[in-house]
């Protein structure tokens, strides 16, 4: 246990010593500092892991109390830590993830000077602290300061380039939008802590019956604690952080976006996973919000040239297929999908960052094409990442997204509509990977001679993160493979103390809405049994929709090889031909646009209103009207009665006295 | 020997007219030939009340106004030299540097 202590304060001590001293270490000795604590503390959470598995199953879960943090009237809540299976995995992802995008950034940064490379570095172990802060959280109070502490490494992160306006807008973005998901978050927190009167997770998640199976407390509780999900895991409609956070650094990118700060959400809802049972609303919620966001964010992908930001939305993507996994309840499912989801797209970032360092910045894909060549290590690991992420059979998003489709379909929580969109979301994936590697990597360049013929392969501490991340992509996948194809199950029997409590499934109502269309669509003719117990998997179901799925992938490298790895007219036609689309996809269906209108003008308008009625109007109006009424009270006294005529101050004079006189005489005082 | 009204009576309208003059005459000297009206009303009204109530603080108070009266005129008349000095003209109107 004493381990964790290491795992979680080295990170931080370092990047205090890199704050304070950084700039006179020299580039040379911070990245080494930094990367050994990560490395360290990497190796501190595989004692940590080992440890965790030398118990019993039963017995996987551990809690350390450090210090109290709080401690008022009855209530108490200390800074405790919890070691179990879900946190585990996390501590083992984010510092062996985050060791790997260290030494890339180490070669990556190379061109800051030694105080900005300091300070990334700085930045970079304050974010895997924060993080790790967050996943060993035992209680609501410790996950949500670290769930702020990620938030404002994220900024701090994002906005890295910080002379960069759009760096710095992008980081006020980000940390704006997920604010709002915080205060979800917190409400959620305050919620528990009145109803629970403690903020354990031990506590809580244990007795979090006390709620009422289906009670609308549940409920609100629920769509609260997802709300803060949906801020970090960039969930419809607090999404748009997502894709402007690719303004930060590369490594960042890989880091933020892909092992570790989205993840929270997903990892927040499985933690919490008691409280979502609770309520089948807040779960459906979850699930279509999942299905939608990964759809909708798919459907953008599609169409956008930045190699960067075809990425992020596609990580918008697979955080939605997590969060409807959650929401399905296949909470294996969706964390194998995390776990798998963190390697590859890591992988996929700092591919990208690679191609972005050969080509000195460039982004745009429709620039790029023929780097096969030129690029051997980033083509193939790239390539491998993008099979991952496109499901090609066998490797392991395949096996992930497979486990999560097949919950969506027929599951306890499952539905035809979930599937389907599911699905949906798996072609238009293939379509946009294969446009995306087709367009860089094949065919003619479309670079100029220059830049063509220097670009050259990266260094080697940024080629050997992508390789160790191109085994671990394909590797992650052979931990969770379905039933029928291993009887060996590592992954889910690793988590199965976590998610035990999860009730045996019953026909939810979705299932049974399911029943009735499947008769209508052919596609899945197998739905009828959505109903029975999710123990006894379907192995011909999970046979035809394996194939199924691979058909679509398979049709759409087809497809995309035959548009974008040579020069065909085609794409450029279909996008002319449905311009509207077309557009609407390019400008990513307009939320930004929306948001814009609605809250920063709305507010920027509201502001203006109070700033002319009630401030310069009222609250001005008072203080220069006191002005005004002594200044002017000040001219009567001093022009009108203190005039200079001793006859009048006589007068005055004696009118007072006759006046008081009377009052005195009238009222007998 | 007149009641106590008639004497206070007289007393008020000798203040009354005092006062008037005060505030309508604009000569200084004539205003405090006025001012001495009204102290001398209030001497009467002393006098007769003291009569009346058969109590000896009324006569005492008198002493003291006249007193006062004889330290004012010798103040006031000697302010009003001085003016007359400076000015040339002793109109209470004109004399009016002091106002706000």
């Amino acid at each position: 246990m004493n381990s964790l202590l290491v795992v979680l304060f080295l990170p931080l001590a370092t990047a205090i010593l890199n704050r304070l001293l950084g700039a006179r270490l020299g580039k040379r000795l911070s990245a080494g500092l930094a990367i050994a604590s990560v490395l360290t503390a990497f190796g501190f959470a595989v004692a940590s892991f080992l440890g965790l598995a030398a118990l019993p199953p039963g017995q996987r879960h551990l809690v350390m109390p450090l210090w109290s943090l709080l401690s008022v009237g009855s209530f108490s809540a200390d800074f405790s830590l919890l070691l179990d299976p879900l946190s585990a995995v996390m501590i083992l992802v984010v510092t062996g993830v985050g060791a790997l995008i260290h030494v890339y950034s180490a070669a990556y940064m190379e061109e800051e000077d030694d105080a900005e490379y300091a300070r990334f570095f700085t930045y970079l172990n304050f974010f895997i602290f924060s993080m790790l802060t967050l996943v060993l959280a035992a209680n609501f109070m410790v996950i949500f300061t670290g769930w702020e502490l990620v938030g404002v490494s994220s900024y701090l992160l994002i906005g890295f380039y910080r002379s960069k306006t759009s760096a710095a807008d992008a980081g006020k973005k980000a940390f704006i939008v997920n604010r709002v998901g915080d205060l979800g978050f917190l409400m959620g927190i305050f919620v528990i802590l009145s109803q629970f009167g403690t903020l354990d997770f031990t506590q809580v998640l244990s007795h979090a019956d006390k709620l009422g199976q289906g009670s609308a407390l549940a409920t609100l509780t629920a769509l609260l604690l997802f709300m803060g999900a949906m801020g970090k895991s960039a969930q419809f409609p607090l999404h748009v952080w997502l894709p402007d956070a690719m303004e930060g650094p590369t490594p960042v990118s890989a880091l933020i976006h892909a092992a570790t700060m989205v993840t929270a959400g997903v990892f927040m809802v499985a933690r919490c996973h008691a409280i979502f049972e609770l309520s089948p609303v807040a779960m459906r919620t979850v699930a279509w919000v999942g299905a939608f966001t990964a759809l909708f964010a798919a459907s953008i992908a599609l169409v956008q040239n930045d190699i960067k930001r075809v990425m992020a939305y596609s990580t918008l993507s697979q955080l939605g297929y997590m969060v409807m996994a959650v929401g399905v309840g296949a909470y294996t499912a969706g964390f194998f999908h995390l776990f798998t989801h963190a390697f590859f797209k890591a992988l996929l970032f700092l591919g990208c960052g690679s191609v972005m360092h050969a080509l000195h910045g460039e982004l745009d894909m429709t620039k790029m094409g023929g780097l096969r060549k030129k690029l051997p290590i980033t083509f193939w690991t790239f390539l491998i990442g993008a099979a991952c992420l496109s499901g090609v059979p066998f490797t392991s998003g395949f096996f992930s997204k497979d486990a999560i489709l097949y919950e969506a379909l027929d599951g306890p929580h499952g539905s035809l509509g979930l599937w389907l969109m599911g699905a949906l979301t798996a072609a238009m994936t293939a379509f946009y990977v294969g446009r995306l590697v087709f367009k860089t990597f094949f065919g003619k360049t479309r670079l100029d001679h220059h830049t063509f013929d220097h670009a050259h392969e990266s260094a080697a501490p940024m080629a050997a993160p992508l390789l160790i991340l191109a085994v671990l992509a394909i590797g992650a996948g052979f931990l969770g493979m379905p039933r029928f194809m291993s009887k060996a199950q590592p992954f889910e029997e690793w988590l199965a103390p976590v998610f035990a409590d999860v009730k045996a499934p019953e026909a939810g109502p979705l299932a049974a809405m399911a029943a009735p269309a499947a008769t209508a669509a052919e596609v899945a003719p197998a739905t009828a049994e959505a109903g029975k117990p999710e123990q006894g998997e379907d192995v011909g179901l999970s046979l035809r929709l394996m194939a199924f799925y691979t058909l679509v992938v398979a049709f759409m490298a087809w497809l995309t090889y035959k548009w974008f790895a040579t020069e065909s007219g085609t794409p450029n036609a279909l996008a002319l031909a449905a311009a509207p689309i077309h557009q609407l996809l390019w400008n990513k269906w307009y939320v930004d646009e929306l948001y814009d209108l609605v809250f920063v003008r709305g507010l920027l308008g509201f502001s203006k209103l109070l700033l002319r009625v009630v401030d310069q109007g009222l609250i001005d109006g008072v203080v220069n009207g006191c002005g005004w009424a002594a200044q002017g009270a000040g001219h009567f006294v001093r022009v009108r009665l203190h005039n200079g005529y001793a006859r009048f101050y006589a007068g005055a004079l004696l009118a007072g006295v006759v006046l008081l006189l009377g009052l005195v005489l009238t009222f007998s005082l | 020997m007149p009641g106590i009204e008639f004497t206070l009576a007289l007393a008020g309208l000798i203040f009354c007219i005092g006062a008037l003059g005060v505030l309508l005459r604009r000569d200084p000297l004539v205003m405090f030939i006025c001012i001495e009206m009204m102290f001398n009303a209030a001497n009467l009204a002393f006098v007769a009340l003291s009569e009346h109530l058969k109590s000896v603080q009324g006569q005492v108070m008198v002493f003291l106004v006249i007193a006062v009266a004889a330290a004012e005129v010798a103040v006031g008349l000697a302010i009003i030299i001085a003016i007359f000095r400076t000015e040339k003209d002793v109109n209470v109107d004109h004399l009016s540097e002091l106002k706000g």
